[in-house]
């Protein structure tokens, strides 16, 4: 039952995420930051708009050069 | 009736992500039908697709009515957003050559030669390793399609047309492979799979920040400067964002060769 569970938590981790956790848990963290901003009121929706575009844009850039570097030379 | 950016962008990545993930799951199908039996393949490809549709109804109707329009566009983007950026990066790091293309032909002989070499076991009158290949083939490479379509078909109101993209695009690569009977390996499946990580990043980003209205202290959904026409905007930007990673891994980096 338990070696069932871990499969079909495994198979949806995997469907969901993929095989770069780092942009999932940056995605997830974005929004939730974003959130708080929205929440407190502290900017206008434009800026949260442009701010959110641009760091998810940086993101994944982030990510494509980080796994370069790792790829074999 | 006439097409909004939205409702294109849905029906064009609807067609695309379905055509590409098919044509995987045409190659797998092929090779069980070719290698075992044309019997299994198809029973599991055709329990595959009812298992499919009840997901993709039973989910609709969940996705369409549980949740109000601010909530459900923070949760769809989120989730296209993180699905968007993993095809995006591939596709990106495949463009620069830094990971290799996937090769339709490759998989159909290394399915054939594993079909060839397992066990034969019959289960209610059929070759049971072409079946249950044939179903996990299609029900994986279907489930992304399902995803797409339910979810991108929700935020923007249009499940059928996404559901009419994905449908018609499932119709061309059945019968293409039916005429030809091999698989698509001419399709330019990177190609295909870069234009679906732009729409899904695209609308990702602007159903994530339509859906911070959520949050707002008077609630309902963020709205962008220029509404609708911020998508072709954020379209450019990714497009520019990834043509510029992809011309600098170019020149910075040998490519790989698998």
């Amino acid at each position: 039952m338990i070696r069932a569970l871990r499969t079909f938590a495994a198979f949806w981790f995997d469907f969901v995420v993929g095989d770069d956790w780092r942009i999932a848990a940056g995605v997830v963290g974005l929004v939730a930051a974003a959130a708080v901003i929205v929440h407190l009121a502290v900017v206008r929706a434009g800026i949260v708009a442009a701010g959110v575009a641009l760091a998810v844009v940086v993101l994944v850039l982030a990510a494509i050069v980080s796994d370069a570097r790792r790829a074999p030379r | 009736m006439s097409l909004t950016a939205s409702d294109l962008g849905v029906v064009t990545a609807s067609f695309l992500a379905s055509g590409v993930e098919l044509v995987e799951a045409l190659t797998i199908v092929l090779a069980m039908g070719v290698a075992r039996s044309w019997r299994a393949a198809l029973w599991g490809t055709g329990a595959a697709v009812v298992v499919l549709t009840v997901i993709t109804v039973a989910l609709g109707t969940v996705v369409g009515t549980a949740v109000s329009r601010s909530a459900l566009q923070l949760v769809v983007g989120t989730l296209l957003l993180i699905f968007g950026l993993q095809w995006l990066r591939k596709a990106i790091l495949r463009s620069a050559g830094l990971k290799a293309l996937h090769d339709e032909d490759a998989t159909f002989a290394e399915e054939q030669v594993a079909a060839q070499a397992a066990g034969h076991e019959l289960r209610y009158g059929l070759d049971w390793y072409a079946f249950v290949i044939s179903f996990k083939g299609v029900f994986l490479e279907g489930l992304e399609v399902v995803f797409i379509v339910v979810t991108f078909g929700a935020s923007a109101h249009s499940i059928p047309l996404a559901a009419g993209g994905a449908a018609a695009a499932g119709v061309i690569v059945l019968v293409v492979g039916a005429v030809i009977h091999r698989p698509l390996a001419a399709v330019p499946e990177n190609t295909l799979k870069y234009v679906v990580g732009l729409l899904l990043s695209t609308f990702g980003v602007f159903w994530v920040v339509e859906g911070l209205g959520t949050f707002a202290p008077g609630g309902g959904s963020l709205g962008w400067p220029g509404g609708d026409l911020a998508l072709p905007v954020l379209l450019a930007t990714w497009l520019g964002a990834s043509q510029l990673a992809i011309g600098t891994l170019r020149r910075t980096r040998p490519p790989v060769t698998a």
